[in-house]
């Protein structure tokens, strides 16, 4: 075993973490009370294939106190380095996750993560999805944080719907591409 | 500014907090625990406004504080102060310039718009507690959608006063699924509460946060035949003469003279500085 760390591990944090970390909320927090709305989030890099957005999320909302569930391509060596090092988040089955990073294919079913429970429906997984494109149009969105609809590019609406139809338990997702972000909560309605 | 950590509050803290506050977007109405921390202020002097101010604001931010929708008094002067120091953020007290506003027990007059947060502090967030004191039994109640006794409280009301009399912190049900208590608002703003900016609502002591994602649906709980009604004293301003702002009844001396005037002071003071004058605005005049 290497006792060496890859110096890609070191970098990609905050500059400035209490600020970079305030603009970063807002931006998350702006994008889950307005479903659909893309915003642009940055300030943090990770090794590949981690996109800047959820970097900078991750960077953003997780450390000790919030196991980590790391998905397919974005499981890997240097990925785990770089977790280890800014956030020192416990890395864990999807089951005991409180946050999931990866491919919608790679997330896998979403029966996997914790749905939350009719007492306490807020210890639910929140998933950051990687998408390879995100537009606005596609998915019909209405509820809470939308005055009329949007719209979103959703990777599998019928499975979201069905996340959805759970309300209030359930999970809430952000979509990452590139330094944009937008978010999916379980209250929005699909369709 | 070198002596804090921006805002205040430790960067674990402050994701702590910041993940209560998404989970509360997602669930509108629902009460997320959180780890309340000690703040440099009494419970009652809204720390939990403060802690969640504190997870939202960025340096580019102007922040308001209004208390009964005052800026002048002790506790918004305070807070405003507070994060002056410890934020070095802009302030100010025009409701339209701000761009995070902290409030107790007040939504300004001037409508929100998309670009501001609304953040109230919260005495007590459990719209039940008084109906109920065991949390373990309120919490069942929220899960099963159990508030026949927020009906019932509301019945008795009626029977006992021949309308609805509670006056503030009067019970709304949010997108259909969760009662939750508005904070000590008076009735008045409950309409309000369907807005285009986030609303966001720390309880300190009792370690609840809770929000409003923009265009929520928000329904004051009533009966078909005894309507939500929204009231006001039946007065105009004192010193602006608005005639649709909620008003404070100030005693004028030891004869008992009084007057009213809007609560919300950034809302008077602009329609007095665009010529509306009140009844008794020369009187206030005089006064000091």
């Amino acid at each position: 075993m290497s006792a060496c760390v890859d110096t890609e591990a070191l970098s990609g944090g905050f500059d400035t973490p209490p600020v970079a970390a305030a603009h970063a909320f807002r931006a998350a927090m702006s994008a889950l009370a307005r479903p659909g709305r893309i915003e642009t989030i940055s300030g943090g890099r990770a090794p590949a294939p981690v996109s800047v957005a959820a970097a900078t999320l991750l960077l953003t909302l997780c450390d000790a106190e919030t196991p980590l569930h790391l998905a397919g391509a974005h499981d890997n060596r240097a990925m785990r380095d770089w977790v280890a090092f800014h956030l020192g988040a416990p890395l864990v089955a999807p089951g005991d996750a409180m946050f999931a990073l990866g491919t919608w294919e790679a997330l896998g079913g979403l029966d996997r993560y914790a749905q939350g429970t009719p007492d306490y429906p807020d210890r639910s997984a929140t998933l950051i999805v990687e998408l390879s494109d995100l537009v606005a149009s596609g998915s019909r969105l209405r509820g809470p944080g939308i005055r009329d609809a949007a719209a979103l590019n959703l990777p599998d609406p019928v499975a979201l719907q069905r996340n959805a139809a759970q309300f209030p338990l359930g999970l809430d997702f952000y979509f990452t591409c590139d330094s944009r972000i937008a978010a999916l909560p379980r209250s929005t309605r699909i369709g | 500014m070198s002596e804090y950590n921006f805002a205040y509050l430790d960067e674990q803290t402050k994701r702590m907090i910041r993940r209560a506050i998404l989970k509360g977007l997602a669930i509108p109405g629902y009460q997320v625990p959180f780890a309340s921390r000690e703040m440099p202020m009494p419970y009652g002097w809204g720390t939990g406004g403060v802690q969640v101010s504190a997870a939202t604001l960025t340096p580019d931010d102007t922040f308001k504080v209004i208390d009964q929708g005052a800026d002048d008094t002790t506790n918004a002067v305070s807070i405003r102060k507070f994060f002056e120091k410890t934020a070095g953020v802009a302030t100010t007290e025009r409701t339209a310039e701000a761009t995070v506003i902290q409030t107790r027990h007040r939504i300004p007059e001037q409508e929100l718009t998309e670009d501001q947060i609304l953040v109230y502090q919260v005495p007590i967030p459990e719209p039940l507690r008084f109906l109920e004191p065991s949390e373990v039994e309120t919490r069942k109640m929220h899960a099963l959608e159990e508030y026949g006794l927020m009906h019932v409280k509301l019945y008795e009301d009626i029977a006992r006063h021949g309308e609805i009399a509670t006056a503030y912190a009067y019970p709304v049900k949010v997108e259909g699924r969760y009662v939750m208590d508005p904070s000590p608002i008076p009735k008045f703003d409950n309409p309000k509460l369907e807005m285009a900016a986030i609303q966001l609502f720390g309880a300190g002591r009792e370690q609840r946060i809770y929000a409003l994602p923009p265009y929520t649906k928000v329904v004051s709980l009533d009966f078909e035949d005894y309507p939500f009604e929204r009231t006001r004293a039946p007065q105009d301003c004192g010193l602006c003469g608005a005639n649709d702002s909620y008003l404070d009844e100030v005693i004028m001396d030891d004869a008992g003279r009084r007057m009213f005037v809007c609560s919300d002071t950034d809302f008077c003071r602009a329609r007095r500085e665009d010529g509306h004058q009140g009844a008794m605005a020369a009187a206030a005049e005089a006064l000091t």
